[in-house]
């Protein structure tokens, strides 16, 4: 076999690999797998197909908004839809989230008015909701850094004493492929490995960091990484909402119970570009997109549904017509906000007063005074 | 009671400046509805389709395909009925005068076109100055079909020149040779229909024995044109040709479709993103594998008499002859043999614009080899091209078009061309040319002989 120099062995990533969790294929079949039995009732099932549906809407309507001008920036979640609400949904009341700036389906299970993601992108804010409020923290737009305020948060419930108890929280840490070739994440495993902090690490794995593919990231799966640094990693199917479910409340329940972190790597794929600011036919194959196309993680609940009898016609239609609600009232809200007034830099650099900080805000405060006054 | 609302170019990409209008998606007169794409725009960054503001009927296109605006710029006006479609903050007064709503150098927040440093920005990479100038991808069509000129009054043009017919009649025309533009529409809105395209075809036909009222012929004088340039060049080259080196021509009728089914593969291959990848491309990649296994097919006869010689050259420059406004100009990929293929096709793009464009510089239009002229565009199918003066052979390529073909014994629609190789026959026997001819042949029914042969 000629090994090439630069690339060495041929790589293993196969997505056909025995290690994936799948509990429910592309064509809507349920199938079984021994480690994660998954009960959902109707009711359940067709609540995360309604969460799936509406986070693609919200997500459109805020990638129309970027392109009438009305954002800077968004990062699509496209395609990854599953991944965030199968996720999401494991999440219980104490359980603590840090996203990057792609979780818009996390912090729609976190209760996040999607309103209130647009205001970092439209530039009237640097966040727009109480992290404390709704357990869900700011989107963190440097790639990686969060895991390691997430393995800080989670050392500091383990110093709280709640482990095992039911007031016990878990942390989870989202971070895409790419973000795995940061120092910061590896510090972070290293960090929650030795002090076997109660986190999980929600790796979403969509196949390109920005546009850079997997395997200029990884030689082996992102999963088996883990076990380098001594905890347990798995792969799920990042399109299968009941596996992305299942294998999340059982890592999370480990971490509540004091047995440590897990790494979780959703695999899935980036249906869109990277941002609004990238074209991803400039290093990708049409061909590529395709094949995932058919793995929609929407059809394939859909599919479950009707194929079970679950959900008729009307049932569609009503979760089509609130979505579509849900991104008119969004497209509204956005352009209603209003713009921040100049003295809001101050509000929320520091927690309490600072007396540096109320000299400058004085100072600053009298400067647009003095406008005031010539203009009078 | 209706508002005209302006929708500016936004920008789509964190510190871009400006981009260029690629194609439209609508025309005045369309009801258009929020989100509804409406046109192509090329960034620095990326090729992106910009989604309606409003809901409404287009009033106005107000920068037309093709032209590069700053970001800001009014480009479409959409009659809004009705109050609600968007606040007012959106949109500037809809009595603006349409002129370009430049931002005001001292308006703070906003980009200054000029800045001269790679711009910051949140997310992935910042943006180079002066590299709006990315690719051209997708031309919007031919220029056959000139985007309208912004009107002095900023009012649309009365007509869009652009014919109305469904995507069958428009394969029916093709396939007939009709060109819908000639064709008055009797369809609903002024749509063609299959009958007209029939009618028009029919026409076509026998236009000599139609016995029409002859129309009243207008003589002018003879025109009178001096050789002069380029046409006296070619002229003065095409005789000592024709009548130093003894031509011969063959012809081979080749089954195309492996290769267009390959160059549509490799047009989806990021190598050759932004380039214009053509069948000739792989004729021509497969004359030079052909020149490779056949030196002497690329040589030239030096001298008279006895101390005539046959120089063998060891490296190709690949002449392409192209029509230009100026005439027949045949500018050469020099050292062809050694370019990978995105780097050719580069090379073909380059060379041909440039010398359309009349700025071939003597050293791109000298020092030729061995030459290709492509005759299929214009859509006939073979000829016996006469010798570049000091090369010994030259392939014409015709039309690639749909033929009856027996293929894996079976008769079956196929994309056929025909090759026509002329050559030196001073130098070059009949053996060898058919050799070469059959080779370039074997290449394009399956390009697959290019990777056994080079």
């Amino acid at each position: 076999m000629a090994i090439d120099s630069a690339r060495g062995a041929p790589d293993v990533h196969e997505l056909d690999d025995p290690e994936l969790i799948q509990l429910l294929t592309p064509e809507g079949e349920r199938v079984e797998h021994p480690d994660y039995p998954l009960e959902l009732t109707p009711d359940e099932v067709r609540g995360l197909y309604r969460d799936l549906v509406i986070v693609r809407r919200i997500d459109r309507e805020a990638v129309a908004l970027t392109r009438q001008g009305e954002l800077g920036l968004w990062a699509s979640l496209l395609g990854q839809e599953a991944a965030q609400i199968g996720s999401g949904r494991a999440l219980g009341e104490h359980d603590m989230a840090f996203p990057t700036y792609r979780e818009h389906g996390v912090a729609w299970c976190r209760d996040v008015d999607p309103l209130k993601l647009l205001g970092l992108f439209r530039g009237v804010n640097n966040g727009g909701w109480d992290p404390a409020e709704h357990n869900f923290h700011l989107y963190t737009i440097v790639i990686g850094s969060q895991t390691l305020h997430a393995t800080g948060y989670a050392m500091g419930v383990q110093r709280d004493g709640v482990l095992g108890t039911p007031n016990a929280g878990a942390t989870i840490a989202y971070f895409g492929d790419g973000a795995t070739s940061q120092g910061d994440v590896n510090e972070s495993f290293v960090f929650a490995s030795v002090f076997n902090a109660p986190i999980v690490f929600f790796c979403q794995n969509n196949q390109w960091a920005i546009s850079e593919p997997l395997e200029k990231q990884s030689r082996i799966p992102l999963y088996r990484r883990a076990q380098g640094y001594g905890f347990p990693g798995l792969r799920v199917d990042g399109n299968d909402v009941f596996a992305c479910l299942a294998v999340t409340r059982k890592a999370l329940e480990a971490a509540r119970t004091g047995q440590g972190p897990t790494l979780i790597e959703a695999y899935t794929y980036r249906m869109g570009a990277h941002t609004t600011t990238d074209d991803p036919t400039r290093y990708r194959l049409k061909a590529e997109e395709e094949a995932w196309k058919l793995k929609d993680p929407i059809e394939r609940v859909k599919a479950y549904l009707v194929r079970n009898d679950l959900a008729d016609n009307a049932f569609f239609e009503e979760i089509e017509a609130e979505a579509k609600q849900v991104a008119a009232d969004l497209r509204k809200g956005c352009l209603a906000m209003p713009d921040p007034g100049p003295m809001d830099m101050f509000a929320h650099v520091y927690a309490e007063a600072h007396p540096l900080m109320t000299e400058e805000q004085e100072q600053f405060a009298a400067y647009l005074a003095s406008f005031k006054e010539v203009s009078s | 009671m209706s508002e005209v609302k302006q929708f500016n170019l936004p920008d789509v990409g964190e510190g871009l400046t400006e981009a260029e209008i690629v194609k439209w998606h609508v025309a005045p007169g369309d009801q258009v509805e929020i989100n509804q794409t409406i046109v192509e725009i090329e960034t620095a960054k990326a090729i992106v389709e910009l989604p309606c503001p409003y809901e409404g009927v287009v009033a106005d296109l107000l920068v037309p395909e093709g032209q590069t605006v700053d970001v800001g710029t009014p480009i479409i006006a959409v009659s809004v009925s009705g109050g609600d479609a968007a606040p007012a903050a959106a949109a500037p007064a809809a009595e603006a005068p349409k002129q370009e709503a430049v931002p005001a150098p001292d308006e703070p927040g906003m980009v200054q076109p000029d800045e001269p440093k790679r711009q910051p920005v949140l997310v992935g990479y910042g943006v180079k100055p002066g590299a709006t100038k990315r690719r051209p991808r997708k031309r919007p069509a031919a220029p056959a079909a000139p985007a309208p000129a912004p009107q002095p009054n900023g009012r649309p043009q009365p007509v869009d020149k652009r014919v109305l017919a469904k995507p069958p009649v428009r394969k029916m025309a093709k396939d007939l040779g009709v060109d819908l533009s000639t064709i008055v529409g009797t369809g609903p809105a002024g749509s063609i229909t299959r009958d007209d395209v029939q009618a028009a075809a029919s026409r076509q036909q026998a236009p000599a024995a139609a016995p029409q009222a002859p129309a009243p012929v207008l003589r002018g004088e003879e025109e009178r044109i001096p050789v002069r340039g380029v046409r006296r060049s070619t002229a003065t080259a095409m005789v000592s040709s024709a009548f130093t080196a003894p031509h011969v021509t063959e012809w081979l009728q080749v089954d195309m479709t492996a290769t267009m089914d390959a160059v549509r593969r490799l047009r989806e291959m990021p190598d050759f993103a932004g380039l214009k990848v053509s069948p000739l491309l792989l004729v021509a990649k497969a004359l030079l594998v052909a020149v490779r296994r056949h030196p002497m097919i690329n040589s030239s006869w030096v001298g008279e008499g006895d101390s005539a010689e046959i120089v063998v050259k060891p490296y190709v420059n690949l002449g392409i002859a192209a029509a230009t406004p100026r005439g027949l100009l045949v500018p050469n990929i020099k050292d062809a043999h050694a370019k990978p293929l995105p780097e050719l096709a580069r090379a073909l793009n380059e060379l041909v614009d440039t010398a359309r464009a009349g700025k071939a510089s003597p050293a791109d239009l000298t020092g030729g080899t061995i030459t290709i002229t492509n005759i299929g565009v214009f859509g006939v199918d073979a000829g016996t091209p006469i010798l570049t003066p000091g090369e010994a052979a030259i392939l014409a390529v015709g039309q690639v078009r749909d033929m009856p073909w027996v293929h894996e014994g079976e008769l079956a629609v196929r994309k056929v061309a025909t090759l026509a190789l002329s050559f030196d026959h001073r130098i070059i026997d009949g053996e060898l040319g058919s050799k070469v001819l059959r080779d370039v042949g074997d290449m394009l029914e399956d390009p697959l002989h290019m990777l056994v042969w080079s």
